[in-house]
């Protein structure tokens, strides 16, 4: 498994598109901080793109790569080799280098202007530890969904569609069944639904660590009480490293049946 | 010219025994307390208070005084009661370090209470472990300032107001400091009065706290990390300038708030940090002018019944909602605001933006519809649905709109 890791991670270093996507986030970094140099701004500027376009990211890289390599996979899969360790290998080898991406091209630039000495350091790795997570869920599923799919554009649809679902329509169905159902007490309701999705879930771990949790009132109260904590942090970095295992075991239960 | 020295010194003596006579307290004088130099000092006299501890409470100081302290003397009330009350015109007290106010749950027990007197002066008084500070009862035309008021408090029902003025007219409150208590100053049914330069930090309850009170005037304090900020209530033609809010920040709190409010302006004060800068119910003909809103969860909080508000010349930077209304009619006028939330273009250059301003998101109304949705701020889909509410708004008032935005931040000398 770690060889063919080794390669995916390789392979994808020295393509072009993992330079451009480190690029940009070196350039984002960069521009940021030139723009307000006040590097706890920053944080919150950057959050907001880290929770869109690292999942859109992980998303495309995901599902292209496994189209590209798909006769390779097959050429692998006539070799005396694990299944597991072939479609694990190859994904953790492609979610790692995007993180890596992420992280030196975002690293870079907030370590030039100084983030050890700023306050804002654990906001800012938490930041990094939520990218991470989002990338390897996404890049995850849309694995899943690429073994699932022998069509290629149904496949590049679905995983598409699933990444808007995560990140626009879910917030809209979220924001309708708040308003229907405003009369009933909500707070529960509100912490399970914003469990139950990665990308809401990222955003108000660091929301809340912005302290902007005053501003929600009585829901934010219910909200700190619970990820303000260690023990709220801690289950919430469980409940994103459950939605990383559960698509690689789909994953491997995917590539175990399937028929090539 | 010669003058004998004796007519000196006959002229003198004579002035000093037929106006006032200096009494002075210390623990090795003739006269060893407070209540004894009272009962003996006849009116308009001096009582000089020496360096020392004295354990007195219910001193009552019922004729018109002078009382000095020399290096701040401390009067100990030992938690039993009220310590000093002043019953009579023309009394003046300087420089005392009172402790140790008794906490009633039936008597508003206070380090300094003036009961029906004119012309009183209370200045560099220092308090410390009270109830109540300096509670001002049907009395008038007094002066109180540069005085310290440093509380425990911890809840608000068993604690009292630092500075409370009840019943009471023409009273100037200046350049005090007071922390820790439960509302910094309370004007309640006091009629113009002037709080100027006070600093009011870390209360429980309010900074400053106006009930039914009319033509007053506050200017140039500081209101700081209070439990709720600045109230305002049921008053008319409140005066309010100059004065800064800052870090007032907290689940159910503040800047300012404003309720039942007529006739008054707002002018040049600082709002900054707070979660709420301004929350306003049911007010009217109140001028907004040359504020600035500075980084609040909420700038403006309309909850409604507000008519005929003038928003003018005001800076809104960096809040995440500059303004929240909660009904579709909108009766109040904003203009020459500079809001930093502007996405218009100023194409002839004349500094003010050619597409009007809208400064009401339809999150901030769904927000208030529904508190819950609040944990949806800076979700991608709110940002979609802003945005075609900006476009065309359905929900929001329609003519809520700033038609001329100052393009640059507008510049006010607070001083």
């Amino acid at each position: 498994m770690l060889k063919i890791l080794k390669y995916s991670f390789y392979d994808l270093i020295r393509s072009r598109w993992s330079y451009v996507y480190f690029a940009f986030y070196l350039l984002l970094g960069f521009v940021l901080l030139f723009l307000n140099n006040d590097v706890s701004k920053a944080v919150i500027t950057l959050m907001n793109v880290i929770i869109i376009l690292v999942p859109l990211m992980g998303t495309m890289f995901g599902i292209m790569y496994f189209y590209n390599s798909k006769e390779f996979t097959e050429l692998l899969l006539a070799q005396p080799l694990k299944r597991t360790s072939i479609f694990i290998g190859q994904y953790l080898g492609v979610a790692t280098s995007l993180s890596l991406s992420l992280i030196l091209g975002l690293g870079i630039p907030f370590l030039v202007y100084g983030i050890f000495k700023s306050e804002a350091i654990l906001d800012f790795s938490l930041l990094l530890v939520t990218g991470g997570f989002l990338t390897f869920i996404f890049t995850a599923i849309s694995f899943y969904i690429g073994l699932s799919n022998e069509n290629r554009i149904k496949g590049f649809g679905y995983a598409i569609l699933f990444w808007l679902f995560m990140a626009v329509i879910y917030d809209g169905l979220f924001l309708i069944s708040l308003i229907l159902f405003e009369e009933y007490p909500l707070d529960t309701f509100s912490l399970i639904a914003s469990m139950a999705n990665p990308i809401d879930l990222s955003r108000i771990l660091i929301l809340l660590k912005l302290d902007i949790s005053a501003l929600m009132g009585y829901t934010g109260a219910v909200f700190q009480k619970f990820f303000g904590t260690s023990w709220g942090l801690i289950v919430s970095l469980g409940v994103l490293f459950l939605w990383v295992l559960i698509p690689v075991l789909l994953i491997r239960r995917k590539a175990l049946k399937k028929d090539f | 010219m010669k003058i004998p020295i004796i007519y000196i010194i006959i002229f003198i003596v004579s002035t000093w025994t037929s106006i006032a006579n200096t009494v002075d307290v210390c623990a090795t004088c003739k006269v060893k307390t407070v209540k004894d130099a009272i009962e003996i000092a006849s009116e308009n006299d001096t009582i000089l208070i020496k360096k020392g501890t004295y354990k007195e409470y219910n001193i009552n100081v019922n004729k018109p005084l002078t009382i000095i302290g020399e290096n701040y003397p401390v009067i100990d009330g030992e938690l039993k009661g009220e310590i000093i009350r002043i019953t009579a015109d023309n009394v003046t007290l300087d420089g005392l370090f009172i402790i140790n106010v008794g906490t009633s749950y039936t008597e508003d027990f206070s380090a300094v209470r003036v009961v029906k007197s004119k012309n009183f002066v209370i200045k560099n008084l220092v308090l410390e472990k009270l109830f109540f500070g300096i509670y001002i009862e049907k009395s008038s035309y007094g002066k109180i300032f540069h005085n310290k008021i440093i509380g425990d408090a911890k809840e608000e029902f068993n604690s009292g107001n630092g500075i409370q003025l009840w019943y009471s007219h023409h009273i100037k409150v200046d350049k005090n400091i007071i922390t820790h208590v439960r509302d910094g100053i309370y004007l309640e049914f006091a009629d113009h009065c002037s709080i100027t330069n006070n600093t009011s930090t870390d209360n429980v309850r309010y900074g400053l706290h106006f009930m039914f009170s009319n033509d007053d005037i506050y200017e140039k304090n500081s209101f700081q990390n209070n439990g709720a900020g600045v109230a305002v209530m049921f008053s008319k033609r409140i005066e309010m300038y100059n004065n800064i809010f800052q870090g007032n920040w907290g689940t159910a709190s503040y800047g300012l708030l404003l309720k039942e409010i007529n006739d008054s302006k707002i002018k040049g004060n600082l709002f900054k940090e707070n979660t709420t800068g301004i929350n306003i119910e049911g007010s009217n003909r109140v001028t907004y002018s040359f504020n600035t809103f500075e980084k609040n969860g909420w700038a403006i909080k309309s909850r409604g019944a507000c008519y005929t508000n003038i928003f003018s010349d005001n800076n809104f930077l960096y809040n995440t909602f500059d303004l929240s209304y909660n009904s579709k009619l909108n009766d109040n006028k904003f203009e020459n605001n500079h809001w930093s939330d502007y996405s218009g273009y100023d194409l002839d250059k004349d500094g003010i933006g050619d597409v009007p301003h809208k400064p009401v998101k339809l999150f901030s109304y769904v927000a208030n519809r529904t508190p819950e949705a609040i944990i949806l701020l800076r979700s991608l889909f709110i940002d979609i649905i802003d945005f075609s509410e900006k476009v065309s708004p359905v929900f929001t008032p329609n003519n809520l709109e700033d038609i001329s935005p100052k393009m640059k931040r507008i510049v006010y000398d607070r001083n």
